[in-house]
């Protein structure tokens, strides 16, 4: 078990050896990751890890994948993406060419969710998504597109009670185990490793996607989170964030527009 | 600061206690309880019926303030800083909750160390156990509702066996002892 006042040295080291900065996430939840990566590495003691993370690249890998927290579904909140359709889809519709970034897309639950509203309502052969996250795991799991099917009844749930009206199941071929989604749906994906705290502009997009990854960071890095996301917004492009999380603090706040309030759906106006 | 976690069978225990904190009070105070995912937000709303305190959800990056009954929102682990602000989590569920009672309260005793009440009231399962005895090892004060009291006993029982220094309950005592220990 390692205390708070554990974790900076920690997070130097991994600056240091592998430029990786995490001083902007929040300490409550590093603390708990790292303890709990600590656990099921059987590494003892604070000593022990560093020799670990110094040591050996590959057990890095295993602890940054273990430290952000990768959890997610099909169609999390539904109600988030009965409002996208209802509000946002019918503004992306007038643009002739779509770039929409999932930021933090985890494993690919939340991007294919909304490729599969994208061509449920026509628009997919002009959109591009743009897929990106800080783990190499999560996004290689993610191009490959395979789902264990215990949660498939609830994902299935959640795309009904979004509003959407086909079936969830037509998306996947199954073995009875797991699933992996039709290549259609991924074809216009382009999965890549972008680290929000260090990484700019890449590409304008008329929608931004990025929820529950700002929970796990401090208010200033949410702050330039946002300004980053901003930037890459046109003007009427739209911005949305997790359910508890807010632009109400940030300093681009008026520089937006509520669309829904409760689902945390913003629209850039100046 | 007062920490309460709950369960099957804890709705109206922890209305009993709000009604019966001295009217002076206002020793901040959190509320784990296990709730349905995607429900709407009326626990708030009820709770604001019994109480002098302002009650609202726990919100990202908020600071834990007098005066105020913090819920924790479903579908989240809710963390407390070093620096007393809230943080939410969405980790996998722990004791198949989220949120956790035990990854509150391990969180919230780690920053608040002595200065830290907990309470374990009905349930059936396991969630607390762990956390309420980090809580009594970094020298919080513990309470256990009774079993023979609680509606569901597992969560209540589960607190007792894992650590044998808790205050052990009746629902009006724990309402004194809280009236005692915001003093
Ligand atoms: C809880 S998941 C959210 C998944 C999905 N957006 C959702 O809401 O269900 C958080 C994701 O953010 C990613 N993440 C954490 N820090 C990041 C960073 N600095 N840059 C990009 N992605 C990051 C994690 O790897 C993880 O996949």
């Amino acid at each position: 078990m390692i205390e708070f006042s554990d974790l900076e040295e920690i997070l130097v080291l991994i600056q240091k050896q592998y430029g990786y900065d995490f001083s902007g996430y929040s300490r409550a939840s590093l603390l708990r990751r790292i303890n709990r990566f600590m656990e099921i590495s059987d590494i003892g003691t604070i000593v022990h890890l560093k020799n670990q993370l110094v040591n050996d690249p590959d057990k890095f890998n295993g602890f940054i994948n273990e430290i952000v927290v990768n959890i997610s579904e099909f169609f999390r909140d539904p109600d988030f993406f009965k409002s996208l359709l209802n509000n946002v889809f019918p503004y992306l519709e007038s643009y002739p060419k779509i770039n929409i970034w999932t930021a933090g897309c985890s494993f690919g639950e939340e991007t294919y969710s909304l490729a599969i509203l994208l061509k449920e309502m026509g628009l997919m052969q002009k959109s591009r998504i743009y897929a990106t996250d800080i783990s190499a795991k999560a996004l290689e799991k993610a191009k490959k597109g395979i789902f264990p099917n215990n949660n498939f009844k609830e994902y299935s749930n959640n795309y009904f009670s979004c509003g959407a009206k086909e079936s969830f199941n037509q998306y996947f071929v199954s073995d009875g185990q797991k699933s992996i989604i039709n290549s259609e749906l991924k074809k216009d994906i382009l999965f890549s490793r972008h680290n929000l705290v260090t990484d700019g502009v890449f590409k304008e997009c008329q929608l931004i996607l990025c929820r529950n990854v700002l929970i796990y960071f401090d208010e200033e890095l949410q702050n330039k989170v946002l300004q980053l996301f901003y930037d890459s917004l046109p003007v009427y492009g739209f911005l949305a964030l997790g359910n508890k999380e807010t632009l109400r603090f940030s300093a681009v706040h008026d520089k937006f527009k509520i669309i829904d309030k409760k689902e945390k759906i913003y629209q850039k106006i100046k | 600061m007062i920490i309460i976690g709950g369960s099957g069978g804890s709705f109206d225990l922890i209305l009993s206690i709000l009604q019966g904190l001295d009217k002076e009070m206002n020793m901040p105070i959190v509320i784990i309880l296990h709730r349905l995912k995607n429900t709407k937000a009326i626990l708030e709303d009820f709770l604001q019926l019994h109480t002098h305190y302002t009650v609202k959800e726990a919100e990202d990056k908020e600071f834990l303030k007098t005066g105020y009954i913090y819920t924790a929102p479903s579908d989240y682990h809710l963390l407390l800083e070093e620096n007393f602000r809230f943080s939410l989590d969405t980790s996998e569920e722990v004791n198949f909750s989220r949120p956790s009672i035990d990854v509150s309260f391990e969180s919230f005793s780690r920053v608040l160390k002595e200065n830290c009440c907990g309470i374990i009231l009905s349930g059936a399962n396991q969630d607390g156990a762990i956390g309420l005895q980090v809580i009594g090892k970094n020298g919080g004060e513990t309470i256990v509702q009774d079993p023979k009291e609680a509606e569901f006993t597992a969560m209540p029982e589960a607190a007792i066996a894992k650590y044998k220094n808790h205050s052990v309950c009746a629902l009006n005592n724990i309402i004194k002892k809280l009236n005692y220990y915001a003093k």
